[in-house]
């Protein structure tokens, strides 16, 4: 009854004021649990831009956009949108993987995706997003700076394999770890050009999570990650017999059974080169 | 200044002079069922060794019990080479269950002497009045209510031991009327670390406890009396030198409250209906532990509620005992554990994820007089048994190890005995059958990397072991010639789904420095066998000697032996007793533990002999009372360590020591 029931009028409160458009029913319903991070706009629409916290920061991003209509306050239903972060580095810019955009199910006016930013700059700049999205057959176009946080725990990495590719793993899941197992979702992407991160099919990831808190100790009945192509990430069960800091020892395995990057925990190697952190 | 000190004793103290029944049992003894009085406070059996023993060094009295020590306090106690989850350890009939994931609380520990009247010790399926269990029973009796309008009366008892500077203080009051009575009593002990021999300091062995109870009855009519008691004991500051944590503080409150009916005319002789609760703290701490690899908290929590109902009928030559009785436990624990590495945070988990233990059950016992010299007992108890994870983290950590983890899981346990008893004057034999089961415990059902420092393993229970399943046969004989005694008891138990710990070989140990990870299993079968040979020799009304010796032997169905049995081992006993002095030269000792388990992780343990003196006096003072006790223990400071002490820690090395005890009538 405290302010996890306050908060939500009072963001009610604010977004309606903000808005004051006629589809107030909307917006509470299909903004439940979003903050917004940012709006982009031209002269035609502004695109607001959700996340969980309001925030964008290295790792993945889960990500809800919609677009205002400027002249008509409403929200357009019928976008088909792509973007494209890109961050500007002092000789070259790149961007990093992400999903396409698509419409939110069971939502009138929302879309999403995810993007996985693997650097930023320690002020969060550097970063800029542009949506092109088209509606009824028409293109339009907006560009921003965007603000990306250092995530304080390795969420994501960013290595050349054995193969000379260079390649993105991320941490999915679990956002909210359990004492128990839990269903463990890591993105692998390719850097095959400074923009393009497809993501990699049908490798493996060997999964070895330890707590160097104490003793480096391990935890049993983990299964390595494999590839699930219904959502293009990899999948394993992970079992976290404790709260704490852990260390998510991968190896990073092709198709051809070549590791390409990580090497297996001993007690003289206590961690691999290619490894994720998780606190709960 | 007088009244101030009545004043004093009232508040403080209880105590009972009035135990009719003076028998000790000695542990070079042959009685069939084994009571071992607690005498302490029946100060007119000056014969006790100590008056100020505690439970812990009386129950090592008994020829059957072995104290299994990890420190100096706190031991626990096995009964035919078993420990506390094949027993049935009770208060009074009262379930109580110790906090401690560990097994460093016995509920043994949170009971003094000056609490109990007596102590039962049943063997195996003899023993199933209060609950199922494999091995036997201990019950620690409070005192009767006592209507005996003996006014008021008060003691105080003194006692130091050299080694380890124990001190001891006692302080008693009893009043009683007609109609009313009201007991109260305290105990304080406190003891440094004590001298293994040759002068070898055990660091970490200290401990400091305190003692306090009430006993009040009111008496409703001729027949029926009712009856509260309340037991407060706190321990703080207890080393363990055997494991790598101590122990800041071990608190229990155990309360009852007990409606009596009695009668000598009709069939129903007696029928006592009790309602209990009780609640026991245990916070593990390793804060004085100079070098440890991490530093951690390891609190536990155990609240028992319960009742029983007894009834005993007598009908020609069937005495009837029926005993319908049930209780409900939680019992949480936790472990956080504090890394190194500040920035890290802190990491948690359930050792004991807040398991609900829901028990019911009825027994009946018929003891059946076939003519003078014959009988025979046969009991039966039935019951139902039910273990619940209350916490869901319960549940998601044991699915780790067991994918079909569910949180509730019901048991029916059965146990049968009969025995048969020939009683003639110069002998005495018996012998008996039984067939019992036992539920899993909290920590062999549902333990999360409970670290074992015995085989150096963190175990992990398993929530679908099957029921443990004993068939027993026992016997006793006991023959007398002229001064001369000699007897023999032996008994076996062929115990079928064996719980013990297994390897995982795919898990890795979450305790640093552990070998790994077992995981709690059955075994096809165990078998335990013990026999033991007592001899006395009454040289004439003052002098008289006893002897024991006993092997034990236990083996699994891989041919492994069984951890914590006992070797070959001895007592003789030289004794001068008069009315106002008495004597007692003790040998005792193990013969060299051969047949120990290093498949099970146990080191063994070489062959020793102490030689103890024990020395006490009487003095009358008018009507009041001196009682002196004094000796030597471990005369030539021997340095040793025996099976049951936990990674061989040393036991003490000598020790001078005094109690008395004046008695204010």
């Amino acid at each position: 009854m405290k302010l996890t029931h306050i908060f939500p009028l009072i963001l009610i409160t604010l977004f309606s004021v903000g808005c004051s458009t006629d589809n107030d029913d909307n917006i509470i319903n299909e903004l439940d649990n979003l903050i917004k991070v940012k709006d982009l706009s031209n002269d035609t629409h502004t695109i607001e831009v959700y996340t969980k916290t309001g925030t964008f920061h290295t790792g993945y991003n889960a990500v809800s956009v919609r677009i205002l209509d400027n002249a008509t306050n409403k929200y357009i239903e019928n976008a088909s949108i792509d973007w494209l972060p890109v961050m500007q580095m002092p000789t070259m810019q790149h961007s990093c993987p992400k999903s396409d955009v698509s419409k939110s199910s069971n939502k009138a006016t929302l879309y999403e995706g995810y993007i996985i930013y693997q650097m930023t700059n320690t002020d969060g700049s550097g970063w800029s997003l542009t949506f092109n999205y088209t509606i009824n057959n028409e293109l339009y176009s907006v560009t921003d700076s965007i603000t990306v946080l250092q995530t304080e725990l390795q969420n994501v990495s960013s290595f050349m394999g054995s193969d000379d590719k260079r390649y993105v793993i991320a941490f999915i899941e679990p956002t909210t770890p359990i004492i128990g197992i839990n269903d463990l979702i890591i993105g692998v992407y390719n850097m095959e050009s400074m923009m393009s991160f497809p993501a990699v099919e049908n490798y493996s990831l060997a999964l070895d999570p330890r707590m160097p808190g104490m003793g480096n100790h391990s935890s049993p009945n983990n299964t390595d990650l494999t590839y699930n192509s219904t959502d293009s990430m990899y999948h394993a069960d992970l079992s976290l017999t404790m709260t704490g800091y852990w260390i998510l020892n991968l190896k990073l395995i092709d198709s051809e059974d070549t590791v390409l990057k990580g090497e297996t925990v001993t007690e003289t190697n206590t961690q691999s080169s290619l490894y994720l952190e998780l606190e709960f | 200044m007088k009244k101030f000190i009545i004043l004093l004793l009232c508040f403080i103290y209880m105590f009972t002079y009035s135990q009719e029944n003076n028998t000790i049992i000695k542990k070079d003894t042959t009685q069939l069922n084994e009571v071992i009085l607690i005498g302490t406070r029946n100060l007119s059996n000056y014969r006790q060794e100590k008056t100020l023993s505690s439970v812990d060094d009386y129950l090592e009295k008994s020829n059957k019990i072995t104290m299994i020590k990890r420190g100096n306090y706190a031991w626990e106690p096995t009964l035919n080479n078993m420990t506390s989850e094949r027993l049935n350890i009770t208060i009074d009939g009262m379930q109580i269950f110790g906090a401690c994931t560990d097994k460093m609380d016995p509920i043994t520990s949170y009971v003094d002497v000056s609490n109990l009247k007596l102590v039962t010790v049943n063997s195996g399926q003899e023993g199933t009045e209060n609950g199922h269990n494999i091995g036997g029973a201990i019950d620690l009796q409070l005192p009767e209510s006592k209507f005996n309008n003996s006014g008021l009366r008060s003691s105080f008892d003194l006692g130091y031991e050299t080694n380890g500077n124990y001190k001891t203080a006692g302080l008693e009051f009893e009043y009683s009327n007609e109609k009313f009575y009201l007991n109260t009593d305290g105990i304080y002990r406190k003891s440094g670390n004590y001298d293994a021999g040759n002068n070898t300091k055990v660091q970490f062995s200290q401990f400091e406890k305190y003692n306090i109870s009430a006993q009040g009855g009111y008496k409703l009519s001729n027949n029926t009396s009712i009856d509260a008691n309340i037991i407060y004991d706190k321990a703080t500051d207890i080393g363990y030198p055997a494991l790598p944590m101590d122990v800041s503080l071990a608190e229990a409150l155990i309360t009852s409250l007990t409606y009596n009916y009695q009668s000598n005319l009709s069939y129903i002789k007696s029928w006592e209906t009790k309602l209990y609760f009780n609640t026991v703290t245990h916070i593990m701490d390793d804060s004085k532990r100079p070098d440890v690899p991490i530093r951690m908290d390891m609190p536990g929590w155990s609240d028992t509620y319960g009742f029983y109902s007894k009834l005993k009928l007598v009908e020609n030559k069937h005495q009837l005992h029926f005993n319908l009785n049930g209780f409900y436990n939680r019992s949480l624990a936790e472990m956080t554990m504090y890394p190194n590495d500040t920035n890290q945070p802190s990491m948690f988990m359930y050792t004991w994820p807040d398991i609900r233990t829901l028990y019911s059950g009825f027994y009946i016992k018929d003891h059946y007089t076939l003519n003078d010299s014959e009988s025979i007992n046969t009991s039966v108890r039935l019951g139902f048994h039910n273990n619940t994870i209350a916490k869901d983290e319960g549940v998601e950590s044991l699915k780790i190890f067991y994918p079909n983890t569910v949180d509730s899981k019901n048991r029916f346990l059965t146990s049968v005995a009969s025995n048969y008893h020939l009683h003639k004057n110069d002998y005495q034999l018996s012998f008996g059958l039984g067939y019992g089961e036992r539920a899993p415990s909290v920590s062999e059902g549902y333990g999360f990397f409970l670290y074992n420092s015995f085989d150096n393993f963190d175990y992990i229970g398993n929530p679908n072991l099957k029921n443990e399943k004993s068939i027993e046969a026992n016997i006793k004989a006991n023959y007398h010639f002229g001064d001369f005694t000699v007897g023999l008891e032996s008994s076996y138990f062929h115990i079928k789904d064996y719980i013990i710990g297994e390897i995982d070989p795919s898990s890795t140990s979450m305790t640093i420095g552990a070998n790994g990870v077992k995981l709690y299993t059955t075994l096809d079968y165990a078998s335990i066998f013990d026999i033991y040979l007592n001899t006395g020799f009454q040289f004439n009304n003052q002098f008289s000697i006893n002897t024991s010796i006993g092997y034990n032997h236990g083996k699994e169905s891989n041919d492994e032996h069984l951890p914590l049995i006992k070797p070959l081992s001895y007592l003789a006993e030289l004794t001068y007793a008069t009315q106002h002095f008495n004597a007692a030269l003790q040998l005792e000792g193990n013969g060299n533990q051969s047949n120990y388990s290093s498949f099970y992780g146990e080191t063994e343990t070489a062959t020793y002999g102490v030689l103890n003196l024990n020395l006490g006096n009487m003095f009358y003072l008018k009507s009041n009372k001196l009682v002196l006790k004094y000796g030597i223990e471990n005369i030539l400071d021997a340095y040793y360590s025996t099976y049951a002490d936990w990674n061989n820690i040393p036991r003490q090395g000598r020790n001078f020591y005094i109690n008395t005890s004046f008695v204010f009538n």
